[in-house]
């Protein structure tokens, strides 16, 4: 059996699957699937200050190999999150990875500051890749100095002992800036990748499929993306913890993660057609790493690096 | 309890413009209550198809020669559908439940009219047995646009005896919607209560005509779902609570089955600004 222990910064996990933030709630809908406390931890839908109502539908449309969502962050608000969610985690032996979010760096800040001290928070993931109502709207997470502020701003704010994790957009020229500029800002690891902004025409009513018009891309159809994310933040970055996501479904498709240098993995979408796949993924990543003599999830970390002399260029 | 299981396909028949699949799934049939669904995985193994399709139960047989089995209705509108009825008998489904809530029974004896739209008469088969185990009077309305899409007219028949068909366009029993023989069925059978299954704009008139004779309305909603299991959050419905304010709420696991009198139809797919959290929204 492989040692399956990560760390993700100064928080060490007993195994890398997780869930993914917006695909399993807190956790409480997927426990009869699967026992919570078996992950590594219960990512959570990300959290805003105040309860938040969350678009008109249709909020949803099945893509090739993915599907589209515009839920606009529907929630409860960081209250009663605290009150009802954090402690049902807790009492099912769930470790807790929030994910927050705003439109203001204050809101963020807010967030961090109401989840301090609270033993029930293993770490943060900030969701930038919401519109900054400061910038006329443009997505924190695809302006390099955005990112970097709020970064700054909750690693400030938030509890030293839990890690701040920066989840990233792929909608941007360059990743590996933004990594940059969040790793300068303080985060103590990155979460890679948010959906990419997709849209869909429904043919007869001739107008768009989506309520909110455009929605985020999940499913398969984005791993190769995800993956080239990795590796090209991983390649400048190698020390900087990696939470890797997008399209994992099978525990072969986790192991492409952590090989390109994620040290954990969420199983999103993969959730909507197999409750139990986040359970189902960690028995399989388990078995490959085994097949392939890995002693450890450490020493795959990063492990595909090895075999490329030159850096991958994007037109390769 | 739901629960995940590969059943095997057991029976396919084509039924007018539908397809009953009867599926051995004992640990689906075990905890079924009428009103409550199953998702299915579509596709095969390396589909292209991420999502489930949730499907009304029409019945589950527990115990006897065919315990275990469950039963459920297709209607062919998508690629996902289309490879569903082209399963056959023999096949396994990837099936998850029973989801959802099911409809409520009166606290005692009271007449019923139950009202079908389409495939929606389904799930109210096994809603009526359940009723007339109770003791109380059922009466059946089973409407279509056309002839071919009535699902279940015979079936309504032989378990409760009365029964009115609609269509449309007057191919099959009287010309015209359920809703226009609901008024009379329900001073007629002194009803207490409507059950209804159908499309949505079905639903809000029987809501209406139910609110109109002063008698309360279950319906049962097919709104489009992502994951039936309450985490994706697609398949909200603005509906009124008990506490007077209004929320999205999932039609998957705080539905299916809702008192239309709560459901705010005329808000279905836009975003009322006396929804709690719509002021964060910016509206």
């Amino acid at each position: 059996m492989a040692d399956l222990r990560t760390k993700l910064g100064s928080l060490t996990l007993p195994n890398p699957v997780l869930t993914a933030s917006g695909c399993a709630a807190s956790g409480q809908e997927l426990h009869q699937f699967f026992d919570v406390a078996t992950l590594g931890a219960i990512v959570t839908k990300s959290i805003t200050l105040r309860p938040r109502s969350g678009r008109p539908t249709p909020r949803m449309a099945e893509t090739p190999s993915g599907m589209l969502n515009s839920i606009g962050l529907q929630g409860p608000g960081i209250d009663a999150f605290v009150e009802n969610d954090l402690p049902w985690l807790a009492e099912h032996g769930a470790r807790a990875v929030v994910s927050i979010a705003g439109s203001l760096t204050e809101e963020y800040v807010a967030l961090a500051r109401r989840l301090y001290g609270n033993p029930a928070v293993s770490m943060i993931e900030v969701n930038i890749s919401c519109p900054n109502v400061e910038n006329r709207g443009l997505v924190f997470a695809c302006d390099a100095a955005a990112s970097a502020r709020v970064i700054a701003a909750v690693r400030r704010a938030a509890d030293p002992k839990v890690p701040v994790f920066a989840k990233l957009s792929p909608d941007v020229t360059d990743i590996t800036a933004i990594a940059r500029a969040c790793a300068d800002a303080g985060a103590d690891g990155l979460s890679l990748i948010n959906t990419l902004l997709g849209m869909a025409i429904d043919t007869d009513t001739l107008a768009p499929a989506l309520g909110g018009i455009t929605g985020g891309l999940s499913g398969p159809a984005i791993r190769p993306i995800a993956l080239r994310c990795v590796w090209q933040v991983h390649q400048v970055l190698p020390h900087l913890p990696i939470l890797g996501m997008g399209g994992i479904r099978t525990g072969l498709d986790a192991l492409q993660f952590v090989l390109a240098g994620a040290s954990a993995v969420s199983v999103g979408t993969a959730v909507f057609g197999d409750p139990a796949a986040p359970a189902r993924v960690l028995a399989e990543l388990d078995q490959a790493l085994n097949d392939r003599g890995f002693a450890s999830v450490a020493d795959a970390v990063g492990f595909a690096h090895r075999s490329v002399t030159e850096p991958v260029k994007e037109s390769a | 309890m739901a629960v995940q299981e590969l059943g095997e396909i057991f029976a396919v028949q084509r039924t007018g413009e539908y397809v009953q699949f009867t599926v051995v799934a004992p640990g689906v049939a075990a905890s079924f209550t009428p009103g409550q669904f199953v998702a299915v995985a579509v596709g095969g193994d390396n589909t292209s198809m991420p999502l489930r399709r949730a499907f009304a139960l029409y019945g589950v047989t527990p115990t006897g020669d065919f315990a275990g089995t469950i039963q459920f209705v297709v209607a062919e509108h998508g690629p996902g559908t289309q490879w569903l009825v082209g399963r056959r008998a023999g096949e396994q489904l990837d099936l998850v439940g029973p989801l959802g809530n099911p409809f409520r029974l009166p606290r005692r004896k009271v007449p019923a009219v139950l009202v079908g739209g389409g495939y929606g008469t389904a799930p109210l088969i096994p809603l009526a047995q359940q009723l007339i185990d109770a003791g109380s009077d059922v009466e059946f309305i089973v409407g279509a646009s056309t002839a071919a899409r009535l699902f279940g007219e015979l079936a309504a028949k032989r378990v409760a005896g009365g029964l009115t068909v609609t269509t449309d366009d007057g191919s099959a029993g009287v010309h015209g919607r359920v809703t226009d023989v609901l008024p009379a069925a329900i001073k007629r059978t002194n009803a207490h209560v409507v059950y209804a299954c159908g499309p949505m704009p079905m639903l809000r008139a029987v809501g209406d005509v139910a609110r109109a004779h002063a008698v309360s309305a279950q319906v049962a909603v097919e709104e489009a779902m992502a994951c039936g299991v309450g985490v994706c959050m697609t398949c909200v419905l603005p509906v009124r609570g008990e506490d007077g304010q209004s929320r999205y709420v999932r039609s998957c696991v705080d539905g299916p089955v809702f008192d239309a009198a709560l459901v705010r139809w005329a808000d279905v797919g836009s975003l009322p600004r006396d929804l709690v959290g719509a002021d964060a929204m910016g509206v």
